[in-house]
């Protein structure tokens, strides 16, 4: 049983082919990681998953159903959301107008009081803008935006960047109660380790193709890094 | 002096409810509608059908008019608006300016060049004044007044208490981020639109009620609109409330001191305030260059 299907899929801006062929699936409950060098790829992908790039070729089916020309606000409520890169908050919004204004998607565990809960650091800044917040804050409320629709699918791209090491520990550590919510992630991180640690499977993009696809247990990290770097190419 | 100012702000507020929709428009969507004065004269064109048709006041043909003005907004961003919303800045204001076009001639055919009031049919309102203290208070200057604050309250209202409120707003910022949050942003376009358009319409009964109109009043009702606008500073809602009176006041102030100097005014604050926002002459003739 696969939650996502992606099938051939190839993505452009103009003449330049981002993503190439790309084929993976996603089960239910799983949490795979996208990793990849700079200009790999891993940011149009999740961006096609979500709706919100309209691929050039290729497939995706979600739940069973062909959603690839189905637009971004219908697939949230299918249940595919995203975290993307830059957080892209409401910076007019308040912390908690900005969960609202997301909290219409389908029904589920995922309400304000459960995102408050989850990072307790937005308590106190519920009432605030969210261009008021710092960027471990806002990172949060990025994460409960998408949370806030009650994702099947819940894509994370570089919720890392740009954050102290401290806070991203503690956004990590709130992702485990998502993970263990029984949502599917799909994670483009940069820091290889905590990919690693976090996922149960990983795909490696290069230059828009993926030359590394494997079980993050066993997958022996020197064979990582040489496909992220492009210095062996692996199948 | 005072009683001039007391004038202007009843006049401000007829510019602000004039305003309201093309500020609303600006502010979420990015565009500055050419056709929003032209869609006000059409407004009160409807009212006026409504009126010959049943012989009903201005005020309950206006309850009449705004559902089908509220339809108008929103067909038209679905099949003019929003293809030209992804073309660059250029091609908003190219199809409005057209549609605007197109308003005043479908108007001229219909109804004739002929000028139009819809100051008969609004009852004692229209005449009605009281002198207070050596002011002449119109009793449709305070019906203006009262609406304009209170359009602008509930339009307030809408966008900081409610979700759809909240959408409009989260679209203005970003769109693309709004739909990852699973908002239409088509939608809420649409729904703007409707809105810009139905006050657009209120704009036209005042401006039928206080004077007359024919179907070329346009964009003269625009130009007041767009001037609102700015000197309130561009897509503020309160501020384009602000930007209405101060607007209305230069104009009576400056028609005391010549009757003809009461436009010029007008034009000359709103001059002003792009001098200063874009500060100084030097830095806004350089812009224009």
């Amino acid at each position: 049983m696969t939650l996502l299907q992606v099938a051939d899929l190839d993505c452009r801006y103009g003449l330049l082919q981002a993503v190439r062929g790309v084929s993976f699936e996603v089960g239910p409950g799983e949490t795979l990681a996208l990793i990849g060098a700079n200009g790999a790829g891993k940011t149009t992908l999740l961006r096609a998953l979500a709706g919100a790039h309209r691929p050039h070729a290729g497939r995706i089916v979600f739940d069973g159903a062909d959603v690839t020309s189905l637009s971004a606000h219908r697939r949230v409520g299918l249940g595919v959301a995203l975290v993307p890169e830059g957080r892209r908050l409401f910076g007019g919004l308040t912390v908690e107008e900005n969960l609202l204004v997301a909290g219409r998607g389908r029904r589920g565990p995922w309400s304000v009081a459960s995102v408050l809960e989850l990072f307790p650091m937005l308590q106190a800044r519920r009432r605030m803008p969210a261009v008021t917040l710092s960027g471990g804050e806002q990172q949060a409320v990025a994460i409960g935006r998408a949370l806030m629709s009650n994702p099947r699918l819940l894509l994370l791209d570089e919720i890392s960047l740009g954050l102290a090491p401290v806070v991203v520990d503690a956004v990590y550590r709130s992702l485990q109660d998502v993970i263990r919510s029984g949502a599917s992630i799909v994670l483009v991180e940069q820091d290889l380790t905590r990919a690693l640690k976090v996922a149960g499977r990983v795909v490696c993009m290069l230059e828009g193709r993926i030359v590394l696809e494997g079980e993050a247990a066993s997958l022996d990290r020197d064979r990582v890094v040489a496909a992220y770097f492009g210095l062996r190419r692996s199948a | 002096m005072l009683n001039a100012v007391l004038q202007g702000i009843f006049l401000g507020a007829f510019y602000a409810v004039l305003a309201c929709g093309l500020s609303l428009m600006f502010g979420v969507m990015r565009i500055i509608n050419l056709a929003h004065g032209d869609l006000a004269v059409l407004g009160a064109y409807v009212v006026f059908v409504v009126v010959e048709q049943t012989g009903a006041s201005a005020f309950v043909a206006f309850a009449v008019a705004l559902p089908a003005m509220i339809v108008i907004g929103y067909v038209l961003q679905l099949t003019i608006l929003e293809r030209t919303l992804k073309a660059g800045i250029l091609t908003p204001l190219l199809a409005t300016f057209g549609l605007s076009i197109v308003v005043q001639n479908l108007l001229q055919i219909v109804f004739s060049p002929d000028v139009h009031s819809l100051g008969g049919s609004a009852g004692s309102v229209t005449t009605a004044s009281w002198q207070l203290a050596g002011l002449s208070v119109s009793a449709l200057g305070i019906v203006i007044v009262v609406v304009a604050v209170v359009l602008f309250a509930v339009l307030q209202l809408f966008l900081s208490r409610t979700r759809a409120g909240w959408s409009m707003r989260a679209t203005a910022e970003d769109p693309d981020a709004a739909e990852l949050a699973g908002i239409d942003s088509r939608g809420v376009y649409a729904r703007a639109t409707a809105i810009a358009v139905g006050t657009a319409a209120l704009g036209g009964l005042f401006l039928g009620i206080r004077s007359v109109f024919d179907p070329v009043s346009g964009p003269t009702q625009l130009i007041f609109a767009f001037e609102a606008v700015v000197i309130g500073g561009m897509g503020s809602l309160w501020g384009t409330l602000v930007g209405g009176v101060a607007l209305g006041v230069a104009q009576t102030v400056g028609a005391q001191i010549h009757p003809q100097f009461a436009v010029m005014a007008g034009h000359l604050l709103f001059l002003a305030v792009l001098i200063v926002r874009f500060g100084g002459l030097g830095t806004l003739l350089r812009t224009a260059r």
